[in-house]
């Protein structure tokens, strides 16, 4: 049995820990063994957007000590909930830490996002969750171009038996970018209004992604602008574990 | 004159404000403005997209462009080298002010009175069309979309499509201002006229300016990229040719630009090739019927090569193919001259602070959501997103107070933070508060802000698994 770190991420332990939750339903569903290590933060990526590498180091410093840690009798992997977080991790950590290069290298390599672990490691694209819905998928940015995530996350809601319906431009970003959407929320603004009216236009009952700061912001701006016909934002662990059997 | 990217700051600039956020939301509210850039979306969104059945393609480019990057100095003195023994005559330009002089210069000398100039990103940024009028010259664009930018007294606001920031009938006014009669709304029509106008300045100018695509060090060869034929004209009618050539557009090869060029071609506007390829090898020759008496290419570096050897050298890998603008969400909500700078889009972002040692485009880098679509699209593979990243640390000068004072927020918040007692001790507060924090007005503004789960996620766990204790 696959034994797995979750790295929960400050945003869904804080403000979505039900979607925390719904990722260790869906990793055991999978047939994975879940930890939790309690001393993790955050990975210092508001940090390092906000233009402050050495702050970042300083976060990313103690997300290494943490995760770093536990050895590989231990887990097999790091599992997060974001694409970004994860990205944060595999994508800026080894050029960030140059100190501690060789350590910041190894961790990259054991962390993942929970779909690329699901589907790209594991190989499991069917964790007996049943949907009987239609869903769009928003790619999020960090994901997609940092990770280089592929056809996983709509591979698990079309196994599940989900019917995707594709958006225009599923891949443009939502307009969040962390401090960007504090200091430019004009164009931020617009462009969740775009993926919005994009969503909208499938008629589909969710609007799915991996990354809660982007629903964070699709949401935000969805219930800003009062009832709408928009599909709701949904991370995929929470469609996927509300389709899992109530007894696992 | 001094030496900054644009001397003329502000000048021909239609999104006006004082800083990028502030430019940034008048393009948005501009109806006009985003009516324009529909087409845009249309026509050069999904440019490059042929190309990316071929990621080997992106490699190879990558590859071409960092062998010149590895010896810029040395090709350089090659293609001199080659550019001499064909007859052409080099100068070394290190600023725009010297390679503004050197260029009046020799239109004086040559007693010269009118100047045709084909679309060059490189002249924008010596601003030599000004200089020009200052010298007394008549200088005119001769690209369509550049000469209805140079006519309504504005920058291009993208490097391939100048004017795609306006709609047919403000180009008809423009137009029909010049012409001093009625214009019909008509594109075919716009074009006649122009033509025939533009047809007239070539026969009478007495200097061609260009700017340059490639240079192949090996032959001495210059490659010119059109689709009017505007640059052959340049290139071929006036006595004198000058091309300015920024000094990364330096390439190892002459056979490298069969690879390279449908490359540009495919990212800048989804053709296979450009209506227009000019190879040009020297001037006039004894027995030739046409070319220039005299042809001078102006080396410019503008603190090009300060950049070698820094974490931003594969920024002179650019091509300049206007493929990070067309898949950018800022660019595409916002338009070129949002920017108030000559280059614009994400390699904008990059180049205008680099280029001006700090001093200009210095929030520009902040008005990015960093989703990385740049970094995908560039044909040589230029991490642009990891770039402007980095700026934001790297520009402005880290000892203003602004600086400062956010230096010290982010210091205590990683302070706080890399401790699970800070953590814990710092998200209490903000539960107690209940999410009201100051600061977020520019959020909730438009958007509701969540507020934070009554309890944690670790309280959770710590509450559900009582025997795991680390």
């Amino acid at each position: 049995m696959p034994k797995v770190a979750l790295f929960v991420t400050c945003v869904a332990d804080q403000v979505f820990p039900d979607t925390a939750a719904a990722t260790v339903r869906v990793l055991e569903a999978a047939g994975v063994e879940v930890t939790f290590p309690p001393l993790q933060t955050c990975c210092g990526q508001p940090a390092i957007t906000a233009g402050e590498p050495e702050a970042a180091a300083r976060l990313a410093d103690h997300h290494l000590d943490v995760f770093g840690a536990l050895g590989s009798g231990e887990i097999d992997a790091i599992v997060a909930p974001s694409g970004s977080c994860t990205a944060m991790v595999c994508h800026h950590y080894p050029s960030l830490m140059t100190e501690r290069r060789a350590e910041a290298d190894a961790l990259a390599a054991r962390t993942f996002e929970l779909t690329q672990y699901l589907v790209d490691v594991l190989g499991i694209d069917d964790i007996g969750s049943r949907l009987d819905t239609t869903v769009t998928v928003h790619d999020a940015c960090h994901g997609l171009r940092n990770l280089g995530l592929g056809p996983g996350a709509r591979r698990l809601l079309e196994v599940a038996g989900a019917t995707l319906v594709e958006m225009h431009e599923p891949d443009t970003c939502c307009g969040f970018g962390g401090v960007f959407s504090f200091g430019f929320p004009e164009v931020s603004t617009r462009l969740a209004d775009a993926k919005l009216g994009h969503a909208a236009s499938t008629s589909a009952r969710y609007l799915v992604s991996g990354d809660l700061a982007c629903l964070m912001h699709i949401d935000g701006r969805r219930r800003k602008v009062g009832p709408s016909s928009a599909p709701e934002p949904i991370h995929i662990a929470d469609l996927l574990a509300s389709g899992l059997p109530s007894t696992s | 004159m001094t030496d900054v990217v644009h001397p003329s700051a502000g000048h021909g600039i239609t999104t006006p404000g004082a800083d990028f956020h502030e430019r940034s939301a008048n393009a948005v509210a501009n109806p006009v403005l985003q009516q324009a850039l529909h087409n845009l979306d249309r026509r050069l969104r999904t440019a490059g997209t042929a190309a990316a059945a071929h990621p080997e393609w992106k490699d190879r480019a990558a590859a071409i462009r960092r062998e010149t990057l590895l010896d810029l100095d040395g090709w350089l003195d090659r293609l001199e080298r080659a550019l001499t023994t064909r007859g052409v005559q080099v100068h070394r330009a290190s600023t725009p002010e010297d390679a503004r002089r050197i260029i009046v210069g020799l239109a004086r000398a040559r007693g010269a009175r009118t100047v045709v100039k084909s679309k060059s990103m490189a002249t924008e940024e010596i601003d030599l069309g000004n200089a020009l009028e200052e010298a007394g010259l008549t200088s005119v664009e001769t690209d369509l979309g550049e000469y209805i930018v140079q006519l309504a007294g504005e920058r291009p606001s993208h490097m391939i499509t100048p004017a795609i920031h306006k709609t047919l009938p403000q180009i008809r006014d423009v137009l029909a201002r010049e012409a001093g009669t009625d214009l019909a709304v008509d594109r075919e029509a716009l074009t006649a006229w122009a033509r025939e106008r533009l047809r007239g300045e070539f026969l009478r100018a007495d200097i061609g300016i260009t700017g340059v695509n490639f240079a192949a060090a090996d032959t001495g060869t210059l490659v010119l990229v059109t689709n009017e034929g505007n640059g052959r004209f340049c290139t071929t009618l006036p006595p004198v040719h000058i091309a300015v050539m920024p000094v990364e557009k330096v390439i190892p090869r002459l056979a490298d630009v069969g690879f390279l060029l449908p490359l540009l071609t495919t990212h800048a506007t989804g053709q296979a090739l450009s209506n227009y390829v000019t190879m040009i090898s020297g001037p006039r020759r004894a027995g030739e019927v046409d070319g220039p008496e005299e042809l001078h290419v102006v080396f410019l570096d503008n603190r090009r090569r300060t950049l070698l050897g820094t974490k931003y050298e594969e920024m002179l890998a650019c091509i300049r193919c206007g493929a990070c603008l067309n898949v950018c969400p800022m660019y595409r909500n916002v338009s070129g001259h949002a920017y108030d700078a000559v280059y614009s889009g994400p390699m904008g972002k990059v180049l205008t602070p680099l280029l001006s040692g700090g001093t200009e485009g210095a929030d520009l880098p902040y008005g990015s959501t960093l989703c990385h679509a740049c970094s995908d699209a560039c044909p040589v593979k230029i991490p642009l997103g990891d770039m402007i990243l980095s700026l934001r640390a790297d520009v402005p000068d880290p000892h203003t107070p602004t600086r400062r004072r956010r230096r010290l927020f982010w210091t205590l918040f990683a302070r706080a933070w890399s401790t699970p007692r800070g953590y814990r001790a710092s998200t209490a507060l903000g539960r107690i508060s209940r999410g009201r924090v100051p600061g977020l007005r520019a959020w909730t503004a438009t958007r509701e802000l969540p507020r934070p789960a009554r309890e944690p996620f670790r309280d959770r766990w710590a509450r559900e698994h009582p025997e795991e204790r680390r």
